[in-house]
């Protein structure tokens, strides 16, 4: 069963492939799109079916074994992120039929959506550190490439920032690497994870472990490595922001939760969870007041997402079972809510012309069911029960209660008022007050004007979405059981270097 | 510029490139050398025409779209994955067949790999050759 690991990885790039032989038909470019996600997606429920039942499943590419070739690793918490991608990776395949234009389409939108998802995979997947790297590099060329496809002068400023920051982490990345591999003498995981302990100059390892989290901190854009995120994720079209905003800073997210609680698991590893911690606070907060100052509706949900990233931050940083199946189930509530909001102010922007809350307004009148499906999501990241954001907040808040950071669970609930100020700010001014420009009917024109089929691929992703939203809160439990489950398993190493390394170590 | 030398030359040279090439590509199994290398040899002698022949003739001697090139080199190396999922070993491990033929031995899965990074060599180096090319034309 164990080669479904590769599916995920290979399904992509067999898709990517096929495209680039009929790159002259954009017709049969979506098609794949949609069908190739839709694929990724049920194999990747049925390995998370098989992991579930079956336990961790290790893969050893060429056959060499454990220490020496590449081992791919699905444990819960892989299977349930590829699970999210691929998810993500649909709805973004769906909602880009409606938005695209044929120019991107021309030139590779759709083959770099597909291999963007397989580097996202193979980061999940890897169960190896350089692997982890290559994987992390994949997913930026293509990310690179999405972000300036278009080359409007704005996106061309924003990549900019968004290279030169993910070059430097990469650099960061690969020094980390080499000097972990001087100190230990591998670089598998769960090796690792066995040899970390036994290891003498644990000084350098210390120097390992803040290199890796300013390499995975800058990805996941914490505080104060985040400011490439306000500035690039607002220029490429809201279906690369949509995908970008969902995925990309969870990668980092999820390399952080993997690092430091599986690999490194010893003193040092206590002083970093103190700084993440403290930083945590920061993030949080530094995010919801950009948001707050923010009048362009994809700046603010840009600011939005470092702010979110600091609560699965504090999560990780407190180490519980509970915080850290909070922070799991906060990443893949967060992947769904921020998504969902994204495609919400594209098809806002489609209406009315404009992404900047002062010029635009008086959408509710014209489309009362639009405001509903932008309440879910945005009520849903504010944390109002019993939408999925609420369960969210609430783990993360007991645990930090449970383990006693009293300061912090403060500053995360005076964020949380925050993030729901600046989400009744979108309300307030998109949908309830009037139109700046007059009650003209140009923009219903405009809604005309968008051929049916355009229609429903842009706001049916929206609905598949916001019922997930809503399914999270109101059937909780067994989603809660998943993710503390792969909590669980995450906190015991052992049973992840068993896996992996077949009893020898 | 056309110089007589260097297109004749050339017309010969792509032929000798493109024979070095495939030597290297076979010869990288157990001895330096490679799809790696024998790609960006391969692209060399195309590289090398092109600049004697100018592009349309360099497209036309080429046949093939590089982007087409690129495609099947990642068609072939996945393709060199299936044999070991056939063979029920792990994923990607070498699968060899002995055919017994004198000079051609033994012939596995990893050959077929590396006849995949060969062409994706070949197939990204022309693209980016060819672009920039192009963008030269008035």
């Amino acid at each position: 069963m164990s080669w479904i690991i590769m599916l995920p990885i290979l399904l992509p790039l067999c898709t990517a492939v096929i495209m680039i032989f009929f790159r002259r038909s954009t017709a049969l470019h979506r098609i794949l799109n949609a069908a190739g996600t839709a694929l990724m997606l049920g194999v990747s429920l049925v390995m998370l079916g098989s992991v579930q039942t079956g336990g961790i499943l290790s893969l050893r590419i060429g056959g060499w074994e454990a220490p020496f070739g590449i081992s791919l690793v699905a444990d819960m918490l892989s299977s349930v992120m590829v699970v999210a991608t691929a998810f993500i990776g649909f709805t973004t395949a769906l909602y880009s039929l409606g938005t695209i234009d044929r120019e991107r389409e021309h030139y590779f939108y759709h083959p770099l959506l597909q291999l963007l998802l397989m580097g996202i995979n193979g980061a999940f997947l890897t169960g190896d550190i350089f692997n982890l790297y290559v994987w992390f590099e994949v997913m930026l060329i293509s990310s690179f490439v999405l972000l300036v496809l278009g080359g409007r002068p704005e996106q061309l400023e924003g990549a900019i920032k968004y290279v030169t920051l993910n070059l430097l982490s990469s650099s960061i990345f690969l020094a980390a690497v080499g000097i972990l591999y001087g100190t230990a003498g591998t670089l598998n995981m769960a090796d690792l994870a066995a040899r970390i302990p036994l290891l003498g100059h644990r000084e350098l390892l210390s120097v390992v472990g803040v290199l890796f989290m300013i390499t995975f901190g800058i990805k996941a854009a914490i505080f104060p490595l985040f400011f490439w995120l306000p500035a690039s994720y607002h220029t490429p079209p809201v279906a690369v922001s949509a995908i970008f905003a969902g995925l990309l800073t969870k990668v980092g997210v999820y390399a952080i939760m993997r690092f430091f609680t599986t690999v490194f698991i010893h003193e040092e590893a206590a002083f970093i969870h103190q700084v993440l911690l403290f930083l945590s606070a920061f993030t949080m907060v530094v995010g919801v007041m950009g948001a707050v100052a923010q009048y362009d509706m994809r700046k603010l949900l840009s600011f939005h997402i470092i702010s979110q990233i600091g609560y699965m931050i504090f999560a990780l940083a407190i180490q519980s079972p509970l915080a850290i199946a909070g922070a799991l189930f906060y990443i893949i509530h967060n992947i769904v809510a921020k998504t969902n909001l994204f495609y919400v102010s594209g098809l806002i922007q489609r209406l009315k012309g404009s992404y900047d809350l002062r010029e635009i307004g008086g959408v509710y009148r014209f489309y009362p069911m639009l405001g509903l499906l932008f309440l879910v999501p945005a009520l849903g990241l504010a944390g109002i029960p019993p939408l999925s954001g609420f369960w969210a907040k609430f783990i993360v808040i007991k645990a930090g209660i449970d383990s006693e950071h009293y300061l912090l669970v403060g500053i995360a609930l005076c964020v949380s008022m925050l993030t729901l100020y600046s989400m009744i700010k979108i309300w307030n001014e998109a949908f309830w007050k009037d139109d700046p420009r007059g009650e003209g009917s140009v923009e219903d024109e405009g809604y005309l004007l968008i051929p049916s089929m355009k229609k429903v691929m842009m706001v049916l992703p929206i609905v598949i979405l916001g019922s997930v939203t809503i399914v999270f809160g109101f059937w909780f439990e067994p989603f809660f059981e998943l993710a503390d489950k792969a909590a669980v398993e995450l906190l015991d190493s052992g049973a992840y270097i068993e896996a992996v390394m077949g009893g020898r170590s | 510029m056309y110089s007589v030398i260097l297109a004749t030359a050339s017309r010969y040279l792509l032929v000798l490139l493109l024979m070095f090439s495939v030597f290297l590509l076979l010869r990288g199994h157990n001895e330096p050398g490679g799809g790696f290398v024998g790609g960006l040899v391969a692209a060399a002698a195309y590289a090398l025409y092109f600049i004697a022949n100018g592009i349309d003739a360099a497209r036309t001697i080429l046949r093939f779209e590089p982007l087409n090139i690129i495609a099947t080199g990642l068609l072939v190396a996945i393709a060199s994955t299936l044999p070991s999922l056939a063979a029920g070993e792990q994923f990607m491990t070498a699968v060899w067949i002995d055919t017994g033929v004198p000079l051609i031995g033994k012939v596995g899965t990893p050959l077929l790999f590396d006849l995949g990074v060969y062409f994706l060599v070949l197939g990204i180096t022309l693209t980016i050759l060819f672009s920039l090319a192009e963008e030269d034309r008035p």
